[in-house]
């Protein structure tokens, strides 16, 4: 296996450098909230773990294009990686979100236009492992694979505007999107700093994962067909 | 040139309908695959019927939801089968074989399957009118089966060619497209709910409140259309 690059290194020290530095921000340094009090600092990883969720299904989606114009495995491997990621994130993201809607809008779940897409999205994904673990030859895993993350992809703007439609025609459930929706707050110039680094870390976080992943998907790639080579 | 083009589209066209013809005639002669959907569908309203307790106050607000849950339970089914007796006979790779673009192939399958899937929904519609004495039979409500069943035809067409080619292929195909054509289920029953709604209670059909709805499954079927299109050939290829 090649060593690991150091570049990689360099990303994985400032990723846990960031981390702590975003923890000790969101504990810390950011006022607690007047009304909503502690439970608002989940808010800071929540929308930094939905962020790392899309950017992990959008690069999913990426490569699923490249690969089928390129058929080149490197991009199936990335792309079976930044779904593996994206589902990790998106789980958090709604995790975080039940744990604060609990408090605040007195119910763990609502069908908002959000939640229901992310929730969704989780399906889709869930589908396309369903869909990889059920084929052998892994040309045309990766093929069906990447058709599969296109189409789910496309369908998901649809979900949240049909979910959106849903609601305004009948505005029962509690608010979350809308002016004066419950839990909606302005931020305070610190709010807005840690929030950034939040983001920024995230993006790290899932950098640094996406690449080892990859190198982890070669090296699965490489123990397959070593595996033929011994059979034969 | 003009010439040429019209004949490639008359090839093109040709090809398209001997798909179809071929799917009709075979379940002409069968009619396994109708069957099936129908009785699976009338068997999906009668367990409705006992889970909701459809009386007259919960039948006028379920109805569109009832009625869209048993066309797509009904529609996996017929999905399913149609593409998997192409694997098993071998048809596919026939298909394959013939010098015709594979984008034709993807449509006739698509119309064939478009066509089982509307005969049963108009075999369901007078059936769950007689049974809850309602009548179902409007154009408006027509147009959104239709356009409803055009999207789900479009998307599971193409999902039903993947799932075939998988060892797990008999559970696979709702799993994978449930989450992708959830919009058509959401825009189809709201519209259609909006529709009986008004006829039930003698109003007139407020349009702009459909309108969304209609929108949305429009672009829904475009879009999909042109997407399935587009990656059929990375499907169906060796």
């Amino acid at each position: 296996m090649d060593p690991k690059p150091r570049l990689l290194i360099v990303i994985d020290i400032a990723t846990v450098i960031l981390l702590i530095i975003a923890t000790a921000m969101v504990l810390f340094y950011t006022p607690v909230e007047r009304v909503m009090g502690l439970v608002q600092k989940v808010f800071y990883f929540h929308v930094a773990a939905g962020w790392a969720g899309m950017l992990g299904f959008l690069v999913a989606t990426i490569s699923g294009v490249v690969y089928l114009i390129t058929s080149n495995r490197k991009y199936d491997i990335v792309g079976l990686a930044s779904v593996e990621i994206g589902m990790v994130f998106a789980l958090i993201n709604v995790i975080t979100g039940s744990i604060w809607a609990k408090p605040i809008w007195n119910t763990w779940w609502t069908w908002d236009p959000r939640l229901t897409t992310v929730t969704i999205m989780l399906f889709i994904y869930a589908a396309y492992f369903m869909l990889r673990a059920g084929i052998e030859d892994p040309e045309r895993r990766a093929r069906f694979g990447a058709v599969y993350t296109v189409v789910g992809f496309i369908s998901v703007p649809l979900t949240f505007f049909s979910a959106r439609l849903f609601r305004t025609i009948h505005p029962i459930v509690v608010g979350a999107n809308q002016p004066g929706a419950t839990g909606a707050f302005d931020m305070s110039p610190s709010m807005l700093q840690t929030f950034l680094v939040s983001l920024f870390t995230f993006s790290f976080i899932f950098i640094s994962l996406l690449w080892h992943r990859v190198r982890l998907g070669k090296l699965e790639d490489k123990v397959e067909q070593l595996k033929y080579k011994t059979m034969e | 040139m003009i010439r040429r083009t019209e004949r490639i589209a008359k090839n093109y066209l040709r090809a398209l309908w001997s798909v179809v013809y071929k799917d009709l005639s075979m379940e002409l002669r069968s009619r396994e695959l109708l069957s099936a959907m129908l009785v699976f569908a009338l068997l999906i309203i009668f367990i409705f019927n006992f889970a909701l307790e459809l009386d007259v106050k919960t039948r006028s607000s379920v109805t569109s939801g009832v009625l869209w849950v048993t066309f797509s339970f009904a529609g996996t089914l017929g999905l399913n089968r149609s593409m998997s007796m192409e694997k098993d006979r071998g048809c596919l790779d026939g298909f394959l074989l013939a010098p015709v673009d594979r984008s034709a192939i993807y449509f006739g399958k698509t119309l064939s399957n478009l066509i089982f899937m509307v005969i049963m929904e108009l075999m369901i519609l007078p059936a769950y009118s007689i049974l809850y004495n309602i009548n179902l039979f409007y154009p408006g409500l027509i147009v959104v089966i239709l356009l409803g069943s055009i999207g789900y035809t479009a998307v599971g067409t193409l999902l039903s060619s993947i799932a075939i080619q998988t060892r797990t292929r008999d559970i696979l195909l709702p799993i994978l497209l449930f989450p992708v054509v959830l919009p058509v289920f959401i825009a189809s029953v709201k519209a259609s709910s909006s529709i009986l709604s008004a006829i039930q209670s003698h109003q007139v059909l407020q349009m702009n409140e459909i309108w969304p709805w209609i929108n949305i499954l429009i672009v829904y079927d475009i879009a999909f259309t042109a997407i399935a299109v587009m990656v059929f050939d990375y499907v169906v290829e060796e």
